[in-house]
């Protein structure tokens, strides 16, 4: 009885695990967003006129567009003026190995329970980590280069590809889309550049970390990745952030082009400090994730894990341009306390035979708010384009929502679109048949919504897999007693 | 020391006394029947005894093994070996059977301080059971009970309780809805299970099982007491002449 006590008053003190500050001194620019930040910023990154002029045109841009308010989310509003856009830990500007790292970020990591060094040797995961908008170590490098793949920060790939960045940077989400993406598009600190080669898979998953630091300092990550003809590529996309008692925005855009036959498999596993029990603090997440099958047969797969952020705002789309192309969404969204997420995706069918697959899983708990909108266009040429859309939603207790919000545009009478819903709750039955079993509450959660979680987590490469499940477990704590 | 003892005990849903003075006492290596009417309590007392939230103890005491049974939750009486087999076994989407009996089993395990076993000890020990309930492989790989027939999701009950080996299972009619052979195979299962150092109590509503599954008491329950108790022939009475002529026998313990 006094274990069983002790075992969930130890869960529900444990709260965010990953909350701890890095003692790091950064070089950061005043708050604030004008156009000499945006030259502050790109002048640091010693960029090319070029990129400089994009970003200032993008900042003209997003001076004429209004914040969205159309999702079914609700926060104060934002200052873009108290926002610090430049901050960049303190350290020699090339790395070549960990030892050149500062010992206090290797520390972090280890915290994380991610050590770059066993990551590096056992693994076979090459690591490009991204701490504080700058990218501070990248391994494997070399491995990769030798297969012609290109993968490690955004500003090397400026200095380094600069025709490659030119050509697609803005092909898939352009600077004006949105009034997020705008401002990424302005003040982009650093990302992931990734290039594969034609006829090239990657012969391992690419991944990358990453963590919110310095106090206020908004993240506005930029990661382009390219599969050219035939080329294959797994990505892994992962984070942990620091406790923190003032909301932060993270707006990032991801980009993926896939060429003719081209593979591309997007995994995320999304753990930004969500705010406390009552909901303060917590990280804003309007991200922009958008893939384009430009080539014949080829295909783009989104697979993501939502646990974290106070708010989460994404819709990780697909634009099937080539014919026989194939977009893939699959989700798993938690709220807990008082998190809101509005998520889904977009397909957007425009070559023939194009198909697509979406199947997101919600769950919500305590006061959460869990919004799956998603929209299926099936354009007038996209001849014999097939969808299924499968959204499931599961409630933890009675104070919180589940709220689905299917689009579905067929411009095409040989095009069809299947769309199936479900909201279910865990039982109390089920709960106690667990227990009965031996198992206790948590786990017994943990068990049944992992089963639910299933055809979403099958996607996920193996050890990325057994991460979420357990990240699961640590955002669903206390939600049952 | 017996292996449980139930004295007094009420209990009560809503407001509504269910219960009215349980009094019996079951020893390691006995067999225990309850027969009774629709409604009498049957599944209110298994429900009870395994913890059930919806009900409320308002009298008596329990002890299992010595200790008081309603200072342990659900989760550690069953670690502490009692096991119900439901009346109405509960699906879980998703979830594989053989692994949630895996992390079943390991909990208990753990509780007990033995070591966990891992995926190739536990494949080998469930092959082995699942031919005790002369159960198809297929079942391990399905989710918990969903889309099973009634008569499997029963089976699979045994197969539970065969793979965790409790000290104290209450089986609740858990012959309705198996076949006729299924019956027998998994009546033959339970016996294979009995020993000297654990206990079951069968409710039912028909002798047929107690002619595979041999009791050594057999109690009547109606309106929540335990109103007579004899030998296995008075299963066969009662289904001869029903449970109108039974009345409750003064001060009548076990
Ligand atoms: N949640 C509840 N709310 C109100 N009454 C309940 C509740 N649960 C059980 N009861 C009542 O308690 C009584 C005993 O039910 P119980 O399920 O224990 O009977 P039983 O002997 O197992 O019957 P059966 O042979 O039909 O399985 C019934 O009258 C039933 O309606
Ligand atoms: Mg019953």
């Amino acid at each position: 009885m006094n274990n069983e006590t002790n075992t969930i008053e130890e869960f529900a003190a444990q709260e965010y695990k990953y909350g701890f500050v890095t003692d790091i001194e950064a070089d950061s620019a005043p708050p604030g967003l004008n156009e000499d930040i945006i030259r502050l910023i790109s002048s640091k990154k010693q960029e090319p006129v070029w990129l400089l002029e994009w970003r200032l045109k993008a900042f003209q841009h997003w001076q004429t567009m209004e914040e969205p308010h159309w999702q079914n989310i609700k926060y104060p509003p934002i200052d873009y003026q108290a926002i610090v856009y430049y901050s960049a830990p303190k350290q020699k500007p090339q790395l070549k190995d960990l030892s050149q790292v500062d010992p206090e970020l290797l520390k972090t990591y280890d915290k994380l329970g991610i050590p770059l060094r066993e990551q590096e040797w056992l693994a076979g995961v090459a690591v490009d980590a991204v701490f504080d908008s700058v990218s501070v170590a990248t391994t494997f490098k070399e491995k990769l280069k030798e297969l012609g793949i290109i993968f490690g920060s955004f500003s090397d790939a400026v200095h380094e590809h600069p025709d490659l960045v030119k050509k697609y940077l803005g092909s898939v989400v352009p600077a004006n889309d949105n009034y997020f993406a705008a401002l990424n598009s302005a003040v982009f600190s650093d990302g992931s550049f990734c290039f594969i080669p034609k006829g090239v898979r990657c012969p391992m998953e690419l991944s990358t970390y990453f963590r919110i630091n310095a106090s206020s300092t908004g993240q506005f990550e930029r990661t382009l990745i390219v599969a050219e003809e035939g080329a294959q590529v797994s990505y892994l996309e992962g984070c942990t952030a620091p406790m923190r008692d003032k909301n932060q925005l993270h707006a990032a855009v991801v980009e993926l082009v896939a060429l003719d036959n081209a593979k591309i498999k997007y995994s995320t596993v999304q753990n930004w400090y969500p705010g406390d029990k009552e909901g303060r603090g917590g990280i804003y997440n309007f991200v922009t994730k958008r893939g384009k099958c430009a080539g014949v047969n080829s295909k783009i797969s989104w697979t993501q894990v939502e646990t974290g952020s106070a708010i989460t705002w994404k819709y990780p789309s697909v634009l099937l341009i080539g014919d026989s192309s194939v977009g893939e969404f699959y989700s798993v969204a938690v709220v807990n306390n008082y998190q809101q997420a509005d998520t889904g995706t977009k397909m957007i069918h425009i070559g023939k035979n194009t198909k697509s697959t979406i199947v997101s899983k919600g769950i919500s708990a305590g006061h959460g708010q869990n919004s799956y909108r998603g929209l299926v266009e099936m354009k007038k040429g996209a001849v014999n384009a097939r969808n299924y859309s499968q959204c499931d939603s599961l409630l933890l207790g009675d104070k919180c929502g589940a709220h689905t919000f299917p689009y579905i545009e067929v411009k095409n009478t040989s095009a069809k679109a299947e769309h199936e819903a479900t909201t279910s709750k865990i039982g109390d039955d089920q709960i106690f048949y667990c227990k009965q079993r031996g198992l206790s509450a948590e786990d017994a959660v943990n068990l049944i919504v992992n089963g639910f979680c299933k055809e979403v987590f099958r996607e996920l490469p193996m050890e990325f897999a057994v991460e979420a499940q357990k990240l699961l477990g640590v955002s669903l704590e206390g939600s049952v007693g | 020391m017996s292996l449980l003892e139930i004295k007094n005990l009420h209990a009560s849903v809503n407001g509504n006394e269910i219960l009215r003075g349980i009094n019996l006492t079951v020893n390691a290596g006995e067999v225990h029947a309850i027969m009774g009417p629709n409604g009498s309590g049957k599944s209110t007392l298994a429900g009870v005894l395994a913890g059930r939230e919806a009900y409320t103890v308002t009298d008596g005491q329990v002890l299992y093994k010595g200790n008081n049974l309603f200072d342990m939750v659900p989760e550690e009486r069953a670690r502490e070996g009692l096991f119900l087999a439901f009346q109405y076994p509960v699906e879980i989407p998703g979830v594989n059977n053989s692994y949630f009996l895996k992390e079943s089993l390991n909990a208990i395990r753990k509780h007990k301080g033995l070591e966990q076993l891992d995926a190739i000890d536990f494949l080998a020990l469930i092959k082995q059971k699942v031919k005790i309930v002369e159960m198809d492989e297929s079942f391990l790989n399905r989710p918990v009970n969903e889309g099973f027939s009634g008569g499997e999701k029963k089976r699979n009950e045994i197969f539970h309780m065969a793979v965790l080996e409790p000290m104290l299972s209450i089986l609740d009619e858990t012959d309705s809805g198996l076949d006729i052979d299924a019956l027998r195979i998994v009546s033959e299962g339970v016996n294979k299970l009995r020993s000297k150092e654990n206990a079951t109590i069968i409710v039912t509503h028909y002798q047929r099982l107690l002619n595979y599954i041999i009791p050594d008491v057999v109690h009547v329950m109606k309106d929540g007491r335990l109103v007579k108790s004899g030998g296995k022939e008075l299963a066969l009475e009662l289904e001869d002449r029903g449970y109108d002529w039974v009345h409750e026998e003064a001060g009548q313990t076990v």
